[in-house]
């Protein structure tokens, strides 16, 4: 055994030795390579000054010392605007149409004689889950998506990163980690793969455990419509501009989190030096509109409305059953939900919001249908076909502009959905650090939400 | 007559110089040898990030930007 490790010891020292020697032959072949292509392309290559010139005022701009922030915050404060206010006429349209045919299916039903708990699980539970994902979250995605990918194909987003690189280093992460939030916003998992751009294992870490605190596209859905039952809780008429401004505010927030986190975790168990950065700026090109549609609606939009769809399906059942199904005098649900009473009450929340989250570890689209079922179930029936109905049943199952609050907060800071956490364990291939970044955000996000419930309580603000 | 050498830090924005030396090892060096940055090539920085760091540099032709990290190792002097 002693053999063994003393041969194996001469052996690494012996490669260490040729490839000490390699390297330099890879500086001669990297520099006579290099001497090659220039000779080259001095050729044949033609400059274009002009393009040149507007990519470097575009950039004296995005980049100044004086706009470069506030453009950053006002590009992402629009695109939510857009994505919130364009997509409140289609959701209804579709809800009209899908809520509609729910009605052709329960005459369906009673035509053809199916007993009464078939028709709950499929047409209650199954449908109206689906309707309610496909309605909310499909007309925000198919703005959102094309307009992130737009500013994706422009070349804006490496500007991004170069403008918070140093915030980053800071907190001893990569500045790429930037980008690989930027894939967070359409979808967790996807951010997570993406963390592979950085080179250094210690950083591609703390990239992954901390994507989660950017709100993904199924948590979009969910933010947007609170925010908009919010303000209307809020000031009576709700208004899209501040709905907008307060998710644009949730996605800050989530970029400080991210930070700290990242700082703390580079100082405590990701210990160690920040690794290279080096990150190209590419010329600023005009995205061609085809591929730019086919990639965000088929290859973003649909990808991640299936997901919620195959999810939302089973998801929606079991609901159902958990709601309809009587133990003693109460219903499953509304026996765990009680159970979830007095932990909820105390981080301003109540037992079915809890539950709903709970429920909702296989994606995070769900949680609000989940919500709607449960509370749909213990009252009377009504058509959720617009922000008003909504707020009007979720004001009447007791809800203040503080439940709301923490709804959105603690959507932003809860454990990743089954898929990204699935994910984790892939590309870290480890349990410890999987568990980790379900605790983390989970942890956090229970501490804000009782902070801020308890100041607000004490205050007696609500 | 010896032309000043100094870091790549302090070239000035909007000024160009030459690469004499990169004085990394490993990955690190392994990436900027990558991009181009070899002895001889002209480096011209661009701009700053607004907090000062990165700095973007001109690199054959394409915008790599670099933290003051790396660039602190690579040693240019300064042409006309």
């Amino acid at each position: 055994m002693n053999n063994l490790a003393t041969d194996f010891e001469r052996l690494t020292q012996k490669a260490e030795a040729e490839r000490k020697k390699l390297g330099a032959v890879r500086d001669q072949v990297v520099q006579a390579l290099y001497r090659e292509a220039q000779q080259i392309a001095e050729k044949v290559v033609k400059k274009e000054e002009n393009k040149r010139d507007l990519d470097r005022t575009i950039d004296n701009i995005v980049t100044s010392k004086l706009l470069g922030y506030p453009l950053m915050l006002a590009l992402l404060s629009f695109i939510f605007w857009l994505t919130i206010s364009g997509a409140n006429l289609p959701s209804a349209l579709l809800a009209d149409l899908l809520f509609g045919f729910q009605h052709r299916l329960t005459a369906f039903f009673q035509w053809v004689g199916a007993p009464a708990w078939l028709h709950g699980v499929l047409v209650l539970g199954m449908y109206r889950g689906l309707a309610w994902v496909v309605s909310v979250m499909l007309p925000p995605m198919a703005i959102f998506f094309p307009l992130f990918t737009f500013l994706e194909d422009l070349g804006y987003l490496p500007r991004v990163a170069f403008n918070l690189d140093r915030l980053f280093k800071k907190a001893g992460a990569h500045g790429k980690q930037i980008l690989t939030m930027c894939m967070g916003f359409g979808c967790n998992a996807a951010g997570i793969i993406a963390c592979r751009i950085i080179e250094s294992p210690r950083e591609r870490l703390i990239a992954i455990l901390t994507n989660n605190f950017v709100p993904c596209n199924g948590r979009f859905p969910t933010m947007i419509t609170m925010a908009a039952v919010f303000m209307g809780v809020l000031v009576s008429g709700y208004n899209t501009f501040a709905a907008s401004f307060l998710v644009a505010g949730v996605v800050v927030l989530g970029v400080l989190v991210t930070l700290a986190v990242s700082w703390v975790l580079s100082k405590t168990l990701l210990k160690g030096v920040p690794s290279t950065f080096t990150l190209e700026l590419p010329p600023y090109r005009l995205p061609k509109l085809g591929p730019l549609l086919i990639r965000s609606v088929l290859d973003r939009t649909l990808f991640v409305l299936m997901r919620a769809v195959v999810v939302a399906a089973p998801a929606g059942a079991v609901t159902w059953l958990l709601a309809n199904l009587q133990v003693g005098d109460l219903s499953i649900l509304a026996h765990l939900a009680g159970w979830l009473q007095g932990f909820g009450h105390a981080i301003g929340l109540d037992g079915f919001i809890v539950l709903a989250f709970i429920l909702g570890l296989p994606a995070n689209e769900i949680v609000i249908p989940i919500l709607i079922m449960s509370y749909l179930a213990q009252g009377m029936m009504l058509e959720l076909d617009s922000i008003d109905a909504l707020r009007e049943l979720l004001v009447n199952n007791g809800w203040t502009w503080l439940t709301t609050l923490n709804m959105i907060l603690l959507s932003l800071l809860h454990f990743p959905c089954a898929t990204t956490l699935l994910t984790i364990r892939k590309e870290t291939q480890s349990t410890k650090w999987t568990v980790l970044a379900a605790l983390i955000p989970t942890g956090i996000g229970i501490l804000v939400c009782f902070g801020v419930t308890q100041i607000v309580r004490t205050l007696g603000l609500v | 007559m010896a032309v000043a050498e100094f870091e790549l830090t302090q070239l000035p924005i909007g000024r160009m110089a030459e690469v004499v030396k990169v004085g990394l090892t490993g990955l690190a060096r392994n990436r900027l040898l990558d991009l181009g940055l070899v002895p001889s090539t002209i480096v011209e920085a661009i701009r700053k990030s607004p907090s000062g760091d990165p700095v973007a540099y001109k690199i054959r032709g394409a915008v790599i930007a670099l933290r003051s990290e790396e660039s602190r190792h690579i040693t240019v002097r300064s042409i006309n």
